[in-house]
């Protein structure tokens, strides 16, 4: 069962990445992206990590596909036109794939058969954060905090 | 008896999954899913029917006027009319629309809103969908109507559409944040996401009459408050309908929808007001307890049953009440006001944890609320700043 979903899975999310990577209509590739990361979600579903995969779907396609979308309906006045292959881009693309095979490869978590483990509650989520790693959580919150003060200075509208 | 009556549903579907005994264990997953989706559907298609046609009525009695009389008893079978007309309507879909992504919103936007009513319990062992992160789960699929909206709009290729979709975006984002901080509180005293638990923790009762649901604490009657506002403005409701502004952008991202596309528009936004008011329902009215010990010999979801259509009401009430506000105005109540005061809440809810939880917590928790809604009051007072009002567009 689990086998199977995984496939369905698979091949659910790279179709929907290669169609956000080739789609010539830029929004259409932007909601194939969002595709892609549900199927990405959906993998942690899997996985019985289910607060990754809500945290997932509840950031990247709540909040971040919207700011690719808006980005694109705000920026490009020619979002219907085919622009080419982007060499650049794939170099880039291909450069981060080699560097996370490698990574990969070496680690030695891969030839290890998991222990059979109870998925994390949520509760044992938030004690880990506050107790055991509650100084790297307050740091990307006050590193957050001042992105935004940033952002609302940077909108703010001059005083006439 | 009672608990038979109580566990009816429960021990129809127990036995509906008996007569596939012999199957194999994912069939038997399977099938109790499909028990469960087609129960959810059927309730909530029948209470949005019998809700399109309650709204008419109620809303013309305030009105003093009639409603619907001419279908049927009462005009009781005005929804059957409206749907058989929806159906028979021509789909008209615009020349330069993308066509897929404009057949995809409403799908979307309606799949979403049923999947959030998944994660509410209905009554005693009533959920359809146990999950340990329920409320999670519950905004983490609501975030994707945004996406479903701005589809619309965005396909429609229509200037009303558009804009229609950029303030339903706007409206959105800026009350889902006072949305989620307002359930914070309560999963923060409850200690836990799961909505049953969080029903569970309210089904004590202080001298066996008064419940200890979270409305009757300062915090939670002001995060209740906070929360219907904020829901309000997500569900898109009359004093917040701007994305749809009728008298202004036409129908906003729905201006280029007919037909059976219009009526999944109209019914996702009345299952998202369902989704959200069920939630509201769970997380401060105790959900599907009995408000006295006594009454818990009446079956626990016609209690939840009671208490949604209590709050549907109010959402009519205020319907027929206000008129429509201004974006601006809107913006500044949830970034200046609502935001605030429900940050002040998830401390006072703190303060009443600390406190003791008794008659000193709930002074406490009282006090700190006092004292930040009068310095904010205070603060965004306008009155003395009045002066001669500037028009920049309009002369």
């Amino acid at each position: 069962m689990n086998g199977a979903a995984f496939i369905v899975i698979s091949v659910f999310t790279l179709a929907a990445a290669l169609a956000a990577a080739t789609l010539p209509n830029l929004m259409h590739a932007a909601l194939c992206l969002v595709l892609a990361l549900l199927g990405l979600a959906s993998f942690f579903f899997l996985l019985g990590a289910e607060f990754v995969g809500l945290a997932l779907v509840f950031i990247y396609i709540g909040a971040v596909a919207v700011l690719i979308v808006f980005t694109i309906l705000l920026t490009r006045r020619d979002s219907k036109q085919h622009h080419g292959v982007n060499w650049s881009g794939v170099l880039v693309a291909f450069a981060v794939f080699t560097g996370l095979m490698w990574a990969l490869l070496r680690t030695q978590l891969l030839s290890i058969v998991p222990p059979h483990i109870r998925a994390l509650t949520v509760k044992q989520i938030g004690q880990a954060l506050m107790i055991g790693y509650v100084w790297p959580l307050q740091c990307v919150g006050l590193l957050l905090t001042a992105a935004l003060i940033g952002a609302l200075v940077l909108v703010k509208e001059e005083r006439r | 008896m009672s608990s038979a009556l109580d566990q009816i549903f429960v021990h129809a579907k127990h036995w509906l999954l008996s007569l596939f005994a012999g199957a194999p264990n994912w069939l038997v997953q399977v099938i109790s899913s499909l028990i469960n989706i087609f129960a959810l559907l059927a309730v909530f298609l029948t209470l949005f029917a019998l809700i399109s046609v309650l709204e008419r009525k109620i809303l013309a009695r305030m009105q003093n006027r009639y409603g619907p009389n001419r279908v049927g008893p009462f005009g009781l079978f005005q929804p059957v009319a409206d749907g058989i007309k929806m159906l028979i309507k021509e789909d008209i879909v615009p020349a330069r629309a993308d066509k897929v992504v404009h057949f995809l919103a409403p799908v979307v936007l309606a799949a979403v809103a049923i999947l959030t009513l998944g994660v509410i319990p209905y009554g005693r062992n009533m959920t359809a969908f146990r999950i340990d992160g329920g409320i999670l789960f519950f905004f983490a699929a609501g975030s994707a109507t945004e996406l479903a909206v701005f589809m619309a709009g965005w396909a429609s290729n229509n200037k009303f559409s558009m804009l229609g979709a950029m303030r339903a975006i706007a409206q959105m984002f800026s009350y889902e944040l006072p949305l989620i901080i307002a359930v914070l509180p309560v999963v923060m005293v409850v200690g836990s996401l799961m909505p049953d638990t969080i029903v569970a923790a309210q089904g004590e009762y202080t001298l066996g009459i008064v419940p200890r649901w979270f409305v009757f604490t300062p915090w939670g009657a002001t995060t209740f408050l906070l929360f219907f506002i904020s829901g309000l403005v997500e569900s898109n409701r009359t004093p917040f309908d701007v994305p749809e502004g009728e008298s202004e952008i036409v129908a906003g991202h729905m201006t280029e929808y007919s037909g059976f596309k219009y009526a999944t528009f109209f019914m996702a936004e009345y299952l998202g007001m369902f989704a959200v008011s069920g939630l509201a329902v769970t997380l401060f009215l105790g959900g599907w307890h009995a408000p006295a010990r006594v009454l818990e010999l009446v079956p626990s979801y016609i209690w939840f049953f009671a208490k949604l259509s209590a709050l549907l009401f109010v959402y009519i009430w205020l319907r027929a009440t206000l008129p429509r506000t201004r974006v601006d105005q809107m913006m500044n109540v949830a970034w200046k006001f609502i935001l605030p005061m429900s940050f002040t809440c998830v401390i006072a809810a703190a303060v009443w944890h600390y406190a003791g939880r008794g008659l000193r917590g709930w002074l406490w928790s009282l006090f700190v609320i006092v004292v930040v809604y009068s310095a904010l009051s205070i603060l965004l007072d306008t009155r003395r700043k009045f002066a001669r009002r500037v028009y920049r567009f309009a002369e």
